[in-house]
């Protein structure tokens, strides 16, 4: 099985929409995404995008098996973990980069449990979240991109990633949809 | 195989053993316990007791039983917070608490009671609803250093604030001022809360039943073990329920698909408190 993952942070939502809305409906890979939101808030993003992606949408419960061209948001106060036997697990293990969930928590899992068949997607933020996982995805045969820190909307995030993971494709969000498009056909 | 795929797969191996042998000489069972996690604060224990590798601790450990609380101390999560998910606390307080009034004296079981911030809450919680007098709570957990800290119920004074402001978005009736006094940058939480606390180790994973508890909150526990060991544990806590007797998860843990379901009727769905079938 082939996986997505997707770290997020300010300016997330946007980029989010435009890359999940876009997807076709036999999309085949499972998508499983970190997006940092204010602790007690519930994932504004889930019920928006139910309601407007052709992809099931959801909030990733603990134990599931992850389903073919399902998107999964890490539930708020949680890190998102995957599994060597596929499966979710939930945690609510101390902050990592002050954010819980954690994108490097996720990246970090999905290297290990994936190695080479898992595409990691740093997008716009203001923080260092997410480089330490996409520097694992990279040195685990994965694939790695950071959305093209001059078209983010907050470029921190993906500069940070781009450093720790130099052999990063830097893309726009046209040529991130196109690259999925093309990754799950 | 690529350089890095080598190393973790050696890791797992490392981890496998280190578990193996943590059960076999201390009696301490992680070998079922979601294993991404336990791999991830592995990890950070041996970086951060400086060690070179896992198998390295399972060596200093196996000869050196000092070394166990702090490696219990990675092992185990101790992330928690007074009234933590109020909705919860809200839930127990206008539906369990009223068919508690019925009982004439009470058992209540906080299993993973990690440094007691929720036996503090399900205690002051009590005070307000007038049940504490009749009611005897026992707190466990693993973790040795955790119960003692939960038996000593002093909490770093940064932590106030949002404890009072979890508290009042329970429906706290009272200020939670009125049960600590502020020391040197701590809060003392009052005697009276733990005078009627039985604390002990006990382990949801080797451990027994113990019997007839009116109500079992066990959150945020559960969901570092596998299936099975769910189940387990799920069927320990049928087994020390009183007929209709609660049980109350974390919000992200649920019976959905254990193999006791049957035991239970879904009781506060949304805030995953279940409920004792009479049977
Ligand atoms: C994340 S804390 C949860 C604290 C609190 N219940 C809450 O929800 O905020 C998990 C606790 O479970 C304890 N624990 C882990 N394994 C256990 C076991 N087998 N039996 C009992 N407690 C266990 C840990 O030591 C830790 O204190």
């Amino acid at each position: 099985m082939r996986a997505i993952v997707i770290g997020a942070s300010a300016g997330g939502v946007q980029a989010l929409l435009s890359i999940l809305t876009a997807l076709p409906p036999q999309f085949s890979c499972p998508i499983l995404i970190v997006l940092h939101v204010p602790q007690r808030n519930d994932n504004p993003l889930v019920s928006l995008l139910r309601a407007r992606c052709l992809l099931d949408v959801k909030e990733a419960e603990d134990k599931e098996p992850l389903g073919q061209g399902t998107i999964y948001f890490a539930p708020p106060g949680y890190h998102l973990l995957i599994e060597k036997n596929m499966t979710i697990a939930l945690s609510s293990d101390e902050p990592v980069n002050f954010s819980r969930p954690a994108i490097d928590v996720l990246f970090e899992t999905a290297a290990d449990a994936l190695s080479d068949a898992v595409t990691g997607i740093i997008l716009t933020g203001a923080n260092h979240d997410g480089a330490q996982g996409l520097r694992a995805i990279g040195a685990a045969g994965g694939t790695a991109i950071v959305q093209d820190p001059s078209t983010a909307e907050m470029p921190a995030m993906p500069l940070a990633a781009l450093e720790a993971c130099p052999l990063a494709q830097s893309l726009s969000i046209d040529e991130i949809i196109e690259f999925l498009r093309k990754e799950a056909a | 195989m690529d350089a890095a795929l080598v190393t973790s797969s050696i890791e797992d191996i490392e981890i496998q053993l280190l578990l193996e042998a943590l059960y076999q000489h201390y009696h301490y069972d992680f070998r079922q316990y979601a294993r991404a996690s336990i791999k991830r604060r592995l990890l950070q224990a041996r970086s951060q007791l400086g060690y070179a590798s896992i198998s390295e601790i399972q060596a200093a450990v196996l000869r050196d039983a000092t070394l166990l609380p702090r490696l219990l101390d990675f092992l185990t999560v101790q992330v928690s917070e007074m009234f933590r998910d109020p909705s919860y606390f809200r839930a127990l307080r206008e539906k369990v608490i009223p068919h508690l009034h019925t009982y004439p004296s009470l058992k209540v079981w906080v299993a993973g009671c990690s440094n007691g911030e929720e036996l503090y809450s399900l205690s002051i919680l009590f005070h307000e609803e007038g049940l504490a007098r009749k009611t005897l709570f026992y707190a466990t957990d693993i973790n040795p250093t955790a119960l003692k800290a939960a038996q000593a119920g002093v909490y770093s004074l940064d932590q106030i604030r949002l404890f009072t402001e979890n508290h009042q978005r329970s429906g706290g009736r009272s200020s939670l001022s009125d049960y600590y006094t502020a020391d040197y940058g701590r809060a003392v939480f009052d005697r009276s809360l733990s005078s009627q606390v039985v604390f002990s180790d006990h382990s949801l994973v080797t451990d027994a039943a113990f019997g007839e508890m009116h109500l079992i909150s066990c959150r945020n526990v559960l969901i570092y073990f596998d299936r099975e060991l769910q189940d387990r544990a799920v069927g320990l806590f049928r087994d020390s329920l009183a007929r209709r007797g609660f049980l109350g998860l974390g919000s992200k843990e649920s019976l959905r698909f254990s193999a006791h379901a049957d035991a239970f009727d879904e009781f506060e769905r949304e805030e995953k408190i279940y409920q004792r079938t009479a049977s």
